[in-house]
């Protein structure tokens, strides 16, 4: 890709930033309805509409069942490894590997109905500007389904820690996160001791036992690089260890636990002491102490900072303007990490208004936009998951804890953009006969489709061609 | 100590000589020199791909986690190689393949995306470039943008730069109707952001077209050699592999990651036939694990690791290290193995002389912001 490009011509007007690069696309019926009215306070009043836990969330199955039979698996393939004659050696019997087979299905089963919660409440909201905001927190927050666990945790992830704070306090979200099992599995916290705790004592007084436990330090890293600081804001590799050590303990319920699946904390793993991290001391017991952390955390300036670069590169383009972000980090030093006060920020600062497109949207953001460009109520029998798979973004799987690009050079990419013709081609066919893609294109893009963009559509050889063209225009594949 | 010797007659007394005449090269340029690219994302573990069984260090820092240099493949007095790697073993054996251990970019940091960032982009700090090195290296060859593609539906940040290139991954989905594509194609040659990628997926699409491809290791390794074999195709490829984060339950895990890279570069090199005489895969990673295991069956965020350079024109069955040692003293910060060549040398010396350039050039295009380095030379014929 050429590293400069000319922004497009296509003028935006504010109804079609409010509904596409603020919300999640428009249905055909948004902007000619009279409640839409001013689209700053479109946005703003959304705050009061959002359904925190809509029916497609509410129905989604419990993971906990899942997690304890997979536990319950993986305690007795030890078991078998420490009576095997050759030491951890041990195969799975015919039953137990049919067993796990059934687990792994039950588990993508799972999967598959939460990413479907998810498209559903992003096709039916009447909040999408808000929902859009869970999408980005999930992203900031992510875990990423590569093992078992994490796949049947993911849903709930989103549901129980990001959905209930994305109106609320930054810092009650970072504890949730921080908290949840999805997360504590996925950066190896529940297996990481204290070197020095009364557990490691106890497993190298044992014959043979000797630091086979320990500190694993993925997570305190994450925490401070990913979801608060920022990567090179001024903590140190000491920083980082004496972090890990203050989260030992911190760990997911097993089957001998009061609440198998849920958050744990094991004293015994705890490493003893107090912590010294960024200069300060931490001598607070137990649990506390790594709480004590996360909040100081919460309220550093360079977590402002961070939180506001993102924001702003998603909302006003790739390359965030310095400005807003310190407007945003001031709005979230100020209100201590009040969200709907940054977003109110965002929302009134002039530079997500750029009247020309700055954003690419992600897969993601292109499916569901494409969705509500179509009327879809339902998402019905079609499978998100696998189609998101197609189109390079698999949902919850960013492969990496610092979750997915948000740059147009990751998507605007040769093999990415054929798919998405292929597939706007499958999702046009079967509804041609009812859409007229020349009536629809001003109705999703309004006051914002290029004359070349009508131009094609209304030439289009067929009913479905014009409307695929519609969602693959350059006009559709940004905001 | 045997290995640092041999390090240093290599790079220092032989350099000069070790270069192929100018003409012949720039000739071989043309059309049928192959360099292929593979990154490994998530800080692949070099301790246990090459393992160092003679230094006495390593038992004691990886206890449990060490591999057993019985079942290991033994590469020379002083290293072996991963028991799942075994057609890289083969390679070794042949001459096919070598390693240069304890290497490193210049980044120093235990961040993976910034780690990433360094060595795809080739500066000596995160984001200090905005381009990748191997879309410069695209930019020497003298056919310029059709000459490179990225085995992914996407163009990782290596790839990405001025010139345009391909990228191509199997899709499940029906072909496009024509009008469709016409039209598609009109409105995105008049925007400039879309143009450039919209020619190459097509140009990709008709070169892949009945090599009914899939997504696993050994198809994947068959794809990239049906690019690189076809008579105008790409002569610089990028593969991206992930999954080496191993914090835990590292050994099922390495193994697992190794064995598909290991069949994806099996399936590499069958694929090419005789190309694989001119042809040069180097594979990467963005820094090390910790020198000792972890307390959960891993290893963490590190800094040397190892480098993987193989195929035909290769001077391989050998280990390329100044080891540095694993006495606690010796390692880097005190847990490291430490760095004691640079990544981004070898990088320039590989694709250099893999293509027929001039290495110091290389150097200095590829990494210019990093203050050029002394290519490594002499490890292809």
């Amino acid at each position: 890709m050429p590293p400069e490009h000319r922004p497009p011509e296509q003028s935006l007007s504010p109804a079609a930033i409010a509904l596409n690069r603020f919300g999640l696309g428009a249905r055909p019926d948004d902007a000619a309805d009279p409640s839409f009215g001013d689209p700053h306070a479109w946005l703003a009043s959304q705050f009061d509409r959002f359904d925190v836990t809509p029916p497609a969330w509410a129905a989604l199955a419990d993971a906990r069942a899942l997690l304890a039979g997979y536990q319950e698996q993986q305690r007795a393939l030890r078991q078998a490894r420490a009576q095997a004659a050759q030491p951890g050696k041990a195969e799975r019997t015919p039953e137990q590997k049919a067993a796990r087979r059934d687990l792994g299905e039950d588990i993508h089963a799972l999967y598959r109905q939460a990413v479907q919660a998810r498209a559903q409440s992003a096709l039916e909201t009447q909040a999408p500007f808000v929902e859009r905001l869970v999408h980005f927190w999930a992203n900031h927050f992510c875990v990423s389904v590569d093992n078992l666990p994490v796949t049947a945790l993911a849903g709930a992830f989103e549901r129980d820690a990001i959905r209930p704070h994305v109106l609320g306090k930054f810092e009650d979200m970072l504890l949730a996160v921080e908290h949840h099992p999805a997360m504590l599995l996925y950066l190896n916290q529940n297996q990481s001791i204290g070197p020095n705790s009364p557990a490691a004592l106890r497993a190298r007084a044992k014959p043979g036992g000797g630091g086979q436990r320990g500190l694993n330090e993925n997570l305190a890293r994450e925490i401070m690089e990913l979801h608060t600081l920022g990567v090179r804001s001024g903590y140190s590799q000491a920083d980082v260890t004496e972090f890990a050590r203050a989260l030992t303990g911190w760990t997911v319920g097993g089957i001998n636990d009061d609440a198998p699946g849920d958050f744990a904390f094991h004293a015994p793993q705890h490493e003893p002491g107090a912590r010294t991290i960024r200069g300060k001391t931490y001598d607070q017991p137990g649990v506390e102490q790594a709480r004590a952390v996360l909040t100081d955390l919460a309220r550093a300036p360079a977590t402002a900072t961070h939180v506001a670069t993102k924001l702003a590169r998603h909302f006003a383009g790739d390359v965030p303007p310095p400005a807003l972000v310190d407007r945003l980090a001031e709005a979230f030093n100020h209100s201590r990490g009040d969200l709907p006060t940054v977003y109110r920020a965002l929302v009134a600062s002039p530079e997500p208004w750029v009247a020309r497109p700055i954003k690419a949207k992600t897969p993601w953001e292109w499916t569901i936009s494409s969705l509500r460009a179509l009327g879809l109520a339902e998402i019905g029998t079609m499978q998100v998951a696998t189609i998101e798979q197609q189109l390079g973004q698999p949902v919850w799987k960013p492969g990496s804890p610092a979750g997915w690009d948000d740059v147009a050079a990751s998507w605007i990419a040769p093999d990415a953009l054929l798919r998405r013709v292929e597939f706007a081609q499958r999702l046009a066919g079967p509804r041609a006969a009812q859409i007229d893609a020349r009536q629809r294109a001003p109705q999703v893009l309004p006051a914002a489709l290029s004359s070349a963009t009508a131009q094609e559509i209304a030439h289009a050889e067929s009913p479905a061609s014009a409307l695929a063209l519609l969602l693959v225009s350059p006009d559709f594949l940004r905001r | 100590m045997f290995h640092r010797r041999s390090f240093l007659h290599l790079a220092g007394g032989a350099a000069g000589s070790l270069l192929v005449a100018p003409g012949l090269v720039l000739a071989a340029a043309e059309t049928e020199r192959r360099f292929v690219f593979v990154i490994q994302r998530g800080a692949a573990d070099g301790l246990n791909i090459v393992v160092p069984y003679a230094d006495p260090g390593y038992a004691r820092l990886r206890g449990a986690l060490a591999v057993d240099p019985a079942a290991a493949t033994r590469l020379d007095g002083m290293f072996a190689l991963h028991p799942a790697l075994k057609e890289t073993a083969a390679m070794y054996a042949r001459g096919q393949a070598l390693f240069v251990h304890a290497v490193a970019s210049p980044y120093r940091d235990r961040s993976h995306f910034d780690g990433q960032n360094v060595l795809e982009t080739g500066g000596s700090q995160p984001y200090q470039a905005r381009d990748g090195w191997l879309n410069r290296l695209v930019a020497m060859l003298p056919r310029g943008g059709d000459a490179a593609i990225a085995i992914a539906p996407t163009v990782p940040p290596a790839l990405r730069g001025p010139v345009q290139v391909a990228s191509y991954a199997p899709s499940g989905l029906p072909d496009p109707a024509d009008d469709l594509l016409t039209r598609v194609g009109t409105l995105y040659g008049a925007d400039s952001q879309l143009r450039g990628a919209w020619n190459a997926a097509l140009d990709a699409r008709k070169l892949a077209q009945g090599s009914g491809a899939k997504q696993d290791p050994a198809a994947l390794g068959k794809l990239t050699a049906t690019f690189l074999t076809k008579p105008h195709g790409p002569r610089i490829a990028m593969l991206e592999t992930e999954g080496w984060d191993t914090h835990s339950g590292q050994d099922g895990r390495l193994a697992t990651q190794l064995r598909a890279l290991d069949t994806l570069l099996a399936a590499l090199r069958d694929g090419m036939g005789p190309a694989w005489a001119q042809t040069t895969v180097l594979v990467a990673t963005e820094f090390g694990r910790t020198a000792a295991a972890n307390g959960t069956g891993g290893t963490d965020h590190g800094t040397g690791s190892v480098a993987w350079v193989l195929g035909g024109a290769v001077k391989g069955g050998r280990v390329v290290a100044d080891w540095p040692g694993l006495d606690p003293a010796q390692l880097y910060e005190g847990r490291d193995l430490a760095p004691t060549t640079q990544l981004d040398a070898l990088l320039a010396g590989v694709a250099g002389e893999s293509l027929g350039l001039d290495p110091a050039l290389v150097a200095r295009r590829l990494f210019p912001l990093a203050g050029p380095p002394k290519p490594i030379t002499g490890l292809i014929v």
